[in-house]
């Protein structure tokens, strides 16, 4: 209350030159300021400052041992003129961002309509299907699956049983980011529980008038459910498009850091990480970041963009 | 032609929970019908029986001639307007008003003439580009109304309609939807808790209370001679009175000592218990026809401009009256006021809220 009592208080006094009006600035609102310290130190330490740092880096060749050294707009001519990994990496991210974004949207949408129909320990299913995303992205279930998907793995294993020989599917170029694509759509269940927020949204009086209408359940599917949805299907997708593109960790544990074989599973951030901490280009692998960024925010100021054409604002 | 629906033993069960109690019904063609009674009591729940979209524990519904209890709820010949309305929020009037239709497999043709048909009986034809969100409430409810219209179908059904709308509106959107029922000749029932609406608008009124059926007539069939006690004091606005009184002999009761003439038999011993029942606007404070109450003290006057209410409080009793008297009336708080009553126009409900008929 005393934050709010001092923040809310009119200040008549005149203020003189400007660090006079900093100081009633800070003496009015030092409370509120305080309060905000944790986020601001944060912010400016841990994320603008590097960030900006970085950004200065990706215009230098710099090794973390010696000072960096100015060299203009090189590392980025170099990335698309000179660096067949970095066309890789974008392929198979792209690839992989094209296959695991639709996949895991429809899975969840798919499993969080099951579960919207009222069904008995509901509760219970929904943290079940949610636990995956909690473990998802951990290092333990990136083993896990590099275990299961191995070629003597428990995958191969089952389908010995049905006569099948199945490949190794991780290190195996052929196969090993379909894994890794089944991996991410096996953890939908954050959006998953996102959909189920937004299907109980949905009046159940519109899916009656509908069926009054004679409207199959696929028509109100069409109709209804996905127009009203769109909203909540359009962030889970920015949302999850944006993981995807800075996906790491799987790939990581599963290639053993390499993004093999043959450059199958090097994903984005894991040819970024190697260029950073294992050829210690950091002047380099500012300048991969900072491309990501721009790929990613292209990606949603486009994506922002074509809502006007199927996101359906109730207001 | 206008379809007849029958309600036979009609059940709805939600496991051991009985939510509908065995209720017959015959609704005659053409007319309009309301269901009306407190929150609770299955009046939303029948008519969602009616419309297909609760199933039917037990009994028949019974829509001209055919049993319909599996009948799919597109397939019954059946528009129903919701309290929500129900609109698709994304599509314009124009596709709301279509969306059925479309659904149905109508031409282009076909939709558009019946849209702006719609729309034109409606008011509502410069709405159609619009979405719901645009529209105001009166409009959003014309639309789900013109929404129900286009398909044409043999019943009408109506959940609460008016409930969101304020006062003034509501008052408009009744006169409407009974011109519109005048006009369309088709079976309508409405569902609402409010009275008032209910003795406005309709031709047929069902009082339901926990799932059953207490009295089903016209509106001034449940005013004058109401069933039960449940009946006379939920239908009349204010309600009516209810004072206990003994029976005194073969032709009069016993009000605190003072006799009051009973123009019906009242079955009984003499001294045992019954309840007078007497609308506001039966009792009159200038000596008429009736016979005298004493008199009574003026608790609270409420000057309404068309009408006064007085709360009373009687000599004979502690409970206190209320008292609707014509025009503008001189009365103050604290003022003693004679009270008086038409015999004629009294109830008598037993102990266990019977009426006694005459």
């Amino acid at each position: 209350m005393a934050a709010y009592d001092t923040m809310s208080k009119p200040d008549t006094r005149k203020q003189g030159a400007a660090g006079g009006w900093l100081a009633g600035a800070i003496r009015r609102n030092g409370a509120g300021y305080l309060f905000l310290a944790p986020w601001l130190i944060g912010f400016f330490c841990l994320t603008l400052g590097p960030a900006l740092a970085s950004l200065y880096l990706s215009f230098t060749n710099f090794d973390l041992l010696s000072a960096p050294e100015f060299i203009g707009a090189q590392n980025y001519v170099r990335m698309v003129t000179a660096d067949p990994r970095f066309i890789a990496s974008i392929r198979v991210t792209l690839v992989y961002v094209a296959l695991s974004v639709p996949l895991k949207l429809a899975f969840a949408l798919a499993v969080a309509m099951v579960l919207n129909r009222g069904m008995r320990g509901l509760p219970f299913y929904r943290a079940i299907f949610y636990l995956p995303s909690l473990l998802g992205t951990s290092v333990a279930i990136a083993v896990l699956w590099r275990q299961l998907f191995a070629a003597d793995g428990l995958v191969n294993s089952l389908l010995a049983q049905i006569g099948i020989e199945g490949p190794s599917w991780i290190s195996n170029p052929n196969y090993s980011l379909y894994t890794l694509v089944v991996l991410s759509v096996w953890q939908f269940g954050s959006p998953m529980i996102i959909f189920l927020a937004g299907l109980r949204q949905i009046p159940t009086d519109m899916y009656e008038a509908a069926s009054l209408d004679g409207a199959s359940p696929t028509r109100q599917f069409l109709r209804i459910t996905l127009p009203l949805l769109s909203p909540v299907i359009f962030f889970n997708f920015v949302i999850q498009t944006i993981e995807a593109f800075k996906a790491f960790t799987p790939a990581f544990v599963i290639s053993g850091g390499s993004g093999g074989p043959i450059n199958s599973t090097l994903f984005y951030t894991l040819y970024l990480y190697q260029e950073a901490f294992s050829y210690f280009r950091m002047g380099y692998a500012s300048a991969l970041a900072w491309v990501l960024v721009v790929i990613i925010a292209i990606f949603t100021a486009f994506s922002f963009l074509t809502t006007k054409y199927w996101v359906h604002y109730d207001d | 032609m206008a379809t007849t629906i029958e309600l036979n033993k009609v059940e709805k069960r939600y496991g051991a929970h009985d939510v509908i109690r065995g209720i017959d019904l015959q609704i005659k063609p053409g007319a309009f019908t309301v269901f009306v009674g407190p929150s609770g009591c299955g009046k939303s729940t029948l008519l969602r029986m009616i419309a297909g979209l609760e199933t039917i524990s037990g009994g028949d519904l019974v829509i001209d001639g055919t049993r319909v209890n599996d009948v799919a709820a597109s397939k019954r010949g059946i528009a129903m307007v919701f309290q929500s309305y129900a609109l698709y929020p994304h599509m314009s009037v124009y596709k709301n008003l279509a969306f059925g239709l479309e659904t149905a497999g109508y031409k282009r043709d076909e939709i558009d003439r019946r849209v702006r048909a719609a729309a034109e009986t409606l008011q509502i034809s410069d709405y159609l580009p619009r979405k719901p969100k645009a529209l105001s409430g009166g409009q959003r409810q014309r639309v789900a109304i013109g929404r129900s219209i286009v398909r044409d179908p043999k019943i009408f059904l109506f959940d609460e309609p008016l409930s969101n709308l304020d006062a003034e509106l509501r008052v408009q959107m009744r006169v409407e939807i009974t011109k519109l029922h005048e006009r369309l000749g088709n079976t309508m029932i409405y569902v609402t808790h409010d009275q008032v609406e209910a003795m406005t608008m309709a031709d047929q009124i069902v009082v339901l209370r926990a799932g059953q059926v207490m009295q089903a007539g016209s509106p001034l069939e449940l005013y004058n001679s109401p069933a039960n006690q449940f009946v006379a004091g939920f239908i009349g606005s204010p309600k009516m009175n209810f004072v206990p009184v003994r029976i005194g002999d073969a032709t009069g009761i016993s009000l605190n000592g003072q006799r009051l003439d009973a123009t019906r038999p009242l079955a009984g011993a003499i001294g045992d218990p019954l309840t007078l029942g007497i609308r506001p606007e039966h009792i009159s404070i200038n000596e008429g026809a009736g016979q005298s109450l004493g008199e009574a003290h003026v608790e609270l006057v409420e000057h309404l401009g068309g009408s006064t209410v007085l709360h009373a409080r009687p000599a004979f009793g502690s409970e206190t009256l209320t008292v609707v008297l014509p025009g503008q009336q001189p009365c103050r708080n604290g003022d003693k006021v004679p009270l008086w009553i038409d015999p004629a126009r009294c109830h008598f409900f037993t102990p266990d809220g019977q009426a006694l008929r005459g």
